[in-house]
């Protein structure tokens, strides 16, 4: 079989292999790629980093394990951010298998900020754990009533009015932002019911594949900025300060889009081949 | 009244929403809160009872005609009834340690190794599909190969490509994305106006 004839028509499990290897070899090499800020991560960050100790934001974490290697280190990063300029947090978790994972990622944040700087963050001072409750657009329109309509307890069971953060929170009115963290359509009924009818500022973070899609809101105004996959999640590190596997993965999904271009390249190089051999012979 | 009756609920209901966004009177507020935002749970608890007998019953049936695939019927009765039981109040509820163990166990690396395995799909997927065929072809290679190489360090060049693949997210696609959305809008309107009115009926079933 020609070359042509096997740059246009390569087994797929060799494409599958080159990637794999690609990825792994990445892994272990050391080398780092800088990471420019976008204006749209940088609109979050500057919104965070000037509210006052005290205020506070709702972060809803809508995402579940299949999407967490790009989403967890956003979430990570914000609330990092969060604890350390002591803004109060209100966390939701409105995906179905999203809560267990978000208490393990409250619990991890809560521990690096220990070890940073020996400061404990406490449930109920200092955050507050909502949890899940199903259909998402009625509690998203519920919490901007009062919270304690979807939510009367906390994730653990503990009464809304016997938290210390919650006696100044009552809905949507008593936080500066909603940040929606999102691999799911949680996002489109946010910017419809959240932002549509209580004008709560909202920025989100949404997984690579969904973040074009909301540049047109981006442009209205209905958000003030967006963490788009794993790139935004480098931004956001970056800013923060605390460089992890967000800007350690950049490294690895730029080689990876290299092989993928390499591919299209030659796939491209067969066909021409291929088609003007078509056309010689005609 | 077995079609008149679900009709005219929904009409009452879709009329109400519709005018209790204008009304800011505590009344208005007071129903909104107690009929649209209070009741609609509890009737969605028994649609999920539904669906879970339903489950239940097709597996169950599966299991019996021995139907292809029936093995795994058995692996979906027997994780639904573990993650029931061990959510149970008298367990622990949904933070007991059985729970835990189940969720970060089971369900976390199954649905990470899923989604995962869409990067190699993708790849396969460029490497067929984006020929430069036609022009719109090319277009579609080009935009997408743009977009990629926003990522990589091209020394003197990494401005160019960070501008250019800006350009393409804020315009072209911007236009596009905002094209779809009006239209997707324009169309959720009329159905929900075809639903409150009665016109569009097939949710209620043959009769």
């Amino acid at each position: 079989m020609k070359l042509a004839e096997k740059m246009f028509a390569i087994d797929r499990r060799w494409v599958y292999l080159a990637l794999g290897l690609a990825v792994l070899i990445s892994l272990k090499i050391p080398f780092s790629i800088p990471i420019p800020i976008s204006k749209e991560a940088r609109n979050i960050y500057n919104f965070v980093d000037t509210l006052k100790a005290g205020d506070a934001i709702h972060l809803a974490i809508d995402y579940d394990p299949s999407t967490l290697a790009e989403l967890h280190p956003m979430t990570l990063s914000i609330l990092k951010q969060c604890f350390e300029k002591k803004i109060k947090v209100v966390i939701t978790s409105l995906k179905e298998t999203g809560p267990a994972m978000t208490a393990a990622v409250i619990d991890t944040a809560v521990a690096r900020h220990f070890a940073r700087t020996g400061e404990r963050i406490k449930n109920g001072v200092d955050y507050v754990f909502l949890g899940y409750k199903p259909y998402p657009i009625l509690i998203i329109l519920g919490m901007g009533q009062n919270y304690r309509i979807p939510f009367p307890a906390d994730y653990f069971n503990t009464p809304l009015d016997s938290l210390p953060m919650m006696a100044k929170i009552r809905n949507y009115d008593n936080v500066k932002a909603v940040l929606n963290i999102s691999g799911t359509a949680a996002t489109d009924y946010w910017i419809a019911y959240g932002n549509g009818r209580y004008k709560v500022p909202l920025a989100i973070g949404v997984t690579g594949v969904m973040a074009t899609d909301y540049y047109p809101y981006l442009q209205s105004g209905q958000i003030f900025g967006i963490l788009g996959g794993l790139k935004g999640a480098a931004e956001y590190e970056t800013l923060v300060g605390t460089p992890g596997k967000a800007v350690q993965g950049m490294k690895v999904q730029m080689v990876a889009h290299l092989i993928i271009i390499v591919f299209i390249i030659i796939g491209n190089i067969g066909y021409f081949a291929q088609r003007k051999k078509r056309e010689l012979s005609a | 009244m077995k079609r008149q009756l679900p009709l005219i609920i929904i009409f009452v209901c879709g009329i109400f929403m519709v005018f209790q966004y204008f009304v800011p009177h505590e009344n208005s507020e007071f129903l909104y809160e107690f009929a649209a935002l209070d009741w609609p749970p509890i009737i969605g608890v028994f649609a999920l009872t539904l669906g879970i007998i339903s489950l239940i019953r097709v597996s169950i049936a599966k299991i019996r005609k021995r139907e292809p695939n029936w093995p795994f019927s058995i692996v979906t009765l027997v994780g639904l009834t573990a993650m029931i039981v061990a959510g149970l109040p008298w367990f622990g509820g949904q933070t007991s340690p059985a729970v835990i163990w189940q969720f970060n166990f089971i369900m976390q690396p199954i649905t990470q190794t899923i989604f995962s395995l869409l990067a190699f799909f993708i790849a396969s997927a460029a490497y067929r599909a984006f020929r430069a065929r036609s022009v719109l072809a090319s277009i579609l290679l080009i935009s997408a190969v743009i977009v990629m190489i926003r990522f990589f360090p091209l020394g003197p060049f990494t401005g160019a490509a960070t501008w250019t693949a800006d350009w393409v997210l804020n315009v072209p696609n911007l236009a596009a994305k905002r094209a779809i959305i009006i239209g997707v809008g324009l169309g959720i309107i009329s159905t929900a106006l075809k639903v409150v009115l009665g016109v569009e009926r097939s949710f209620l079933g043959r009769d």
